[in-house]
């Protein structure tokens, strides 16, 4: 007899429900019913059918901001990751020293989005900050509100500085969970440094490290506050990642419909990449618990 | 109700997806599904099928919106083929 799953119990989840439909489910809608429509304001709406989603979708504007939102994501990904496993590794395991280096490490994460942008918008300042005096007492033009390169540079350290914590500790978690014995056996085989980590460490952070990728990915792909208050955008668009420019349009350009497709487009990327992630996340428990 | 600006289209849209999710609900009280592993490779039961669909007819509809001049309903026949394609082999 094949084995079936009982759903009576998603009853139970119910009061959630309610609760989700009133703080996310009926906003949604809302956003689904302006982007239809064009407002000129006193609530007053006229029916444009999919002409903002055409518009939008034929822009050089979405397209560019979702390349630069995709650029900076990668980026990220790409040094924050390995970045978080060496720190992790590097990190004491016990004594107070563990303890003291899990507090520091903690410290950034501690801290509000628009004060993170606030601390680097001061710090990389190239008259008064001390990361801009450095740099360019150093030789090196760097001016990040000015030039594009020095604003993708700044806006990228400040998001390793500020989110790579995350990473290492949650590697720091999973390295931690590795039963000595492991460790034994390596030192029985004399196995190297390197063979201790790709074939004892790496594995058994898989479930963490993808968890930290999901992570750091998504809350990435949503930036706002810190390249907000840093760059507000600029040099020119250089910075506009595609949250940026949803509130420009939105509260800036007051155009409610435009935003609202463009808000439900970006909507759709994130539930896509979300599913994604959640698959390979699900699949990958599966292949450890039947390891 | 005024505030969310509702229309015709839009509300046939969201009855149409509460219609979906009533109907599947009630199969999965009266007929639960039994998970597989179809050609992605990934196990899903018929919920997520229904996601995976409506997932995959709002990228279909903006493809054609941004791809194409022509009419709507051609990209909704092509959504019910892929509909009927994931609930088939996914």
């Amino acid at each position: 007899m094949e084995k079936t799953t009982n759903q009576r119990a998603w009853f139970l989840v119910l009061p959630v429900l309610i609760l989700v439909a009133f703080s996310s489910i009926i906003p949604m809608m809302t956003v689904v019913n302006y982007s239809f429509q064009d407002s000129f304001g006193g609530n007053e709406f006229f029916w444009v059918g999919l002409e903002w989603y055409r518009e939008l979708l034929r822009s050089e504007r979405l397209w560019d901001a979702l390349g630069r939102q995709l650029m900076f994501s990668s980026i990220i990904l790409l040094i924050e990751i390995p970045l978080g496993i060496l720190v992790a590794l590097a990190m004491p395991k016990k004594g107070w020293l563990a303890s003291l280096c899990l507090v520091l490490i903690a410290l950034p994460l501690l801290i509000p989005y628009n004060v993170v942008g606030m601390i680097w918008q001061v710090f990389a300042r190239s008259d008064i900050g001390l990361l801009g005096r450095v740099v360019t007492d150093l030789g090196f033009s760097y001016n990040y509100t000015q030039d594009a390169v020095d604003a993708w540079v700044t806006v990228v350290a400040m998001d390793v500085w500020h989110w790579t914590s995350l990473v290492s500790l949650l590697c720091y978690a999973g390295v931690r969970s590795i039963p000595s014995a492991y460790y034994q056996a390596a030192e029985i085989d004399q196995a190297s440094r390197w063979s201790v980590f790709r074939f004892i460490e790496l594995p058994k952070m898989r479930g963490v490290l993808i968890i930290a990728v999901l992570l750091r990915f998504m809350d990435s792909f949503m930036i706002y506050t810190e390249p907000f208050v840093l760059t507000g955008g600029g040099p020119g668009n250089a910075t506009t990642f595609l949250s940026i420019d949803l509130v420009k349009m939105a509260l800036g350009q007051f155009d409610l419909g435009p935003a609202a497709a463009f808000s439900l487009m970006y909507f759709l990327v994130i539930l896509l990449v979300s599913y994604v992630f959640y698959t390979v996340m699900i699949a990958s428990d599966k292949a450890e618990a039947g390891q | 109700m005024d505030w969310m600006a509702w229309t015709l289209p839009t509300a046939l849209f969201f009855a149409s997806i509460a219609t979906a999710l009533a109907v599947m609900s009630v199969l999965a009280i009266k007929r639960p599904s039994t998970p597989r592993v179809g050609v992605l490779g990934i196990e899903t039961a018929r919920g997520d099928r229904l996601f995976l669909t409506l997932l995959g007819s709002a990228f279909i509809n903006l493809a054609w919106i941004g791809l194409t001049d022509l009419p709507q309903t051609f990209a909704l026949g092509i959504c019910a083929v892929f509909a009927f394609a994931t609930f088939r082999w996914v």
